[in-house]
């Protein structure tokens, strides 16, 4: 662990959005996150999970309707520049997120520019600098975004992310449109900046093979609320939560799964259609009465203090899912 | 011997315009038998999407299908002209990986299963009804009856994949091919349509053909195994072995570059290089700029896929007996 004040912390974020009914509808429910520097966390859970509201909050892109957000131990209820310097985002599409029209250079060198990190006559230097760390040519500076691939443009994402010298990296699903061998190269690239300039990492994915691959630790979110979080070897080799046991069973593997259970019903229901008691009863191998009654907190596992999980049956190893 | 289900002899794509042309899809050949699963791997831009299309003969306009036979069960299908389409009708069919686009959103789910159960199986507008409302209860959809009245827009990534499959059953195909049907989909509901497809397989007796660029998922449900380069077909077969013991330097590449929940820790391994564009292919074996077994015969040379020793393989690599197991 780095500093014992995190780089980040969350504190019972939550954030509802208006339905075409005008009610409320709760994306994020009480959702709590530490991240301290140069480490990463994977945030990980289906579409509709409320993963991607949870980083839109934390990078100031939408106001949570309670909650606390620190950076450094400061709160971000207002964002001064270097607050907002310091969260960059990464998203799925970087061809959505680089103007067509503008060279590589440009780009970096306006935001260098604005943000006074580099005189002019050093600007240059730090553009092929920036190219060079994130794996790219110096030439790739003079050409547009059509002129790279999908992989290629995720870099240049990447390296204007990082030219803000930024404490925390939020990515949103950064391979999710990329190749696998592609994707692989991304993961790798985001795991040495990570440690070479010392950056908190919180990387959101529906893929947890791309979280087990860089994350030191993991939190599960399902329909808005953390279900299961702790350190990655630990979370993967021994769930607490059904939930991440079905999403362990449900990701594709190079070796034949060991016990193929039988797979999780349907899909998660919409927020605005939040089950009563546990929210995952109905989708649940193990479910019994009380999980259609009272809904688990997320509470530390027994013995093990730095883990918890949001399950009546958390102290009890969840091995493939048990039929009904 | 009966003959296969679907087989593919020297297929060969070209793109470009009047002046200049570049193979994208360079003599592949295969073959599936009723029952059985071939999957195609390979990165954006290998050709493999091309080489479904070129099966089906719904290729883009600035490709042209220069080569080759599509047979199925016996019979040769053309590849031109205006027969191309009834020739297909109601034995091949094929889904792909965005359901919305395929999909007509102002007419209700059910409608477009029904459309096609008319149209193809010939069936009166009361019976392709009901056999719409079969067909999405086969594909996994509860309440088909009330769902089948849902615009697309309606349902979920995971629902509208289904209802795609169903379309595609509807013309009662002998062969499936589905072009990276499940990579938009969140790790459960893929795991959930790969094994849809799994019993459909069975069950139905298709022969599929299923594309991707994640071996892992080619994994979990074919059979045989075909890796994809350049346009051309550089190492196949079985699944298991391919995996256990890759012959090709790109299989091997492919293969590290899958991290899978298995492996935590383990950071990806990557391919160094690009994927050469069509027109820009090196002179030799197509992969020697990427690779670290590349000598003079492999950047001068030909090479082309031979069979392996072990049964029902076969391999384009000069070095094949260096690569080592993963």
């Amino acid at each position: 662990m780095g500093s014992p004040t995190p780089v980040l912390s969350v504190r019972g974020l939550t954030v509802s959005f208006a339905s075409a009914q005008r009610e409320r509808i709760l994306a994020v429910d009480g959702v709590s996150l530490q991240l301290h520097a140069g480490e990463s966390v994977g945030l990980v859970g289906e579409s509709g999970s409320g993963k991607t509201t949870v980083a839109r909050a934390i990078a100031g892109l939408l106001t949570p309707d309670s909650g606390k957000i620190e950076l450094d131990g400061t709160s971000l209820t207002r964002r001064s520049r270097s607050d907002r310097r310091a969260i960059q985002l990464v998203f799925q599409d970087p061809f959505a997120s680089l103007n067509p029209r503008r060279r590589i250079r440009g780009v970096l060198r306006e935001l260098l520019h604005v943000h006074g990190l580099a005189s002019d006559p050093e600007i240059e230097a730090r553009c092929v600098e920036l190219m060079s760390l994130v794996g790219l040519p110096a030439a790739a500076l003079d050409r547009r975004p059509a002129a790279f691939s999908g992989g290629q443009r995720q870099r240049i994402a990447i390296a204007r992310a990082i030219a803000v010298e930024p404490r925390l990296i939020v990515a949103d699903e950064p391979v999710s449109a990329l190749d696998v061998s592609v994707g692989a190269t991304i993961l790798a690239l985001f795991d040495r900046l990570r440690s070479e300039l010392d950056l908190g990492l919180l990387l959101i994915s529906h893929n947890l093979a791309a979280v087990a691959a860089i994350c030191d630790r993991v939190a599960v979110m399902y329909l808005g609320r953390v279900v299961e979080e702790g350190p990655r070897a630990a979370v993967f080799d021994d769930p607490r939560h059904p939930y991440t046991r079905a999403l362990l069973d449900a990701a594709p593997r190079l070796r034949p799964e060991p016990s193929e259970g039988p797979r999780i019903r349907d899909e998660a229901p919409p927020a605005g259609a939040r089950p009563s008691g546990c929210a995952f009863h109905d989708r649940c191998p193990r479910a019994e009465e009380i999980c259609r009654r009272e809904s688990p907190e997320l509470r530390a596992v027994d013995g093990q203090p730095q883990r918890a999980a949001a399950c009546h049956f958390s102290n009890e190893p969840h091995t493939g899912g048990r039929a009904r | 011997m009966t003959a296969p289900a679907l087989e593919v002899r020297e297929l060969a794509l070209s793109v470009g315009d009047r002046r200049r042309r570049w193979r994208v899809v360079d003599r592949v050949s295969f073959a599936v038998e009723a029952g059985r699963s071939l999957g195609i791997v390979g990165e954006s831009g290998s050709g493999k999407s091309l080489t479904l299309r070129g099966v089906m003969a719904l290729t883009p306009a600035a490709v042209r299908i220069d080569a080759g036979s599509v047979t199925l069960a016996g019979e040769e299908l053309p590849l031109h002209g205006r027969r191309t389409r009834v020739a297909r009708r109601g034995r091949l069919a094929m889904i792909f990986q965005d359901p919305l686009s395929a999909l007509d959103p102002v007419h209700p789910a059910g409608a477009q299963v029904a459309e096609i159960a008319r149209r193809v199986g010939g069936r009166s507008r009361r019976a392709a009804w009901v056999r719409a409302i079969e067909l999405l209860d086969l594909v996994g959809i509860r309440e088909a009856r009330r769902r089948a009245h849902d615009y697309p827009h309606q349902l979920s990534g995971g629902m509208r994949q289904r209802v795609m499959i169903a379309m595609a059953l509807a013309s009662e195909p002998a062969v499936l091919l589905c072009d990276e049907p499940t990579t938009a989909l969140d790790v459960t509901v893929q795991a959930q349509v790969l094994d849809l497809l799994d019993s459909l397989r069975a069950e139905l007796r298709l022969a599929l053909v299923f594309v991707s660029h994640d071996l892992a998922v080619v994994r979990s449900i074919c059979e045989e195994v075909a890796v994809m380069y350049a346009g051309r077909f550089v190492e196949t077969g079985p699944t298991a072995a391919l995996l256990e013991h890759p012959r090709h330097p790109y299989t091997l590449g492919l293969r590290q570059a899958v991290v899978d929940v298995d492996d935590a820790g383990r950071a990806p391994r990557s391919i160094p290089g690009e994927l050469p564009e069509p027109g820009q292919l090196p002179p030799g074996c197509p992969f020697n700029p990427r690779c670290t077994y590349a000598d003079d015969a492999c950047r001068h040379g030909t090479v082309e896929l031979e069979s392996h020793g072990e049964a029902g393989r076969a391999v384009a690599c000069l070095h094949s007996d260096r690569v080592p197991a993963p």
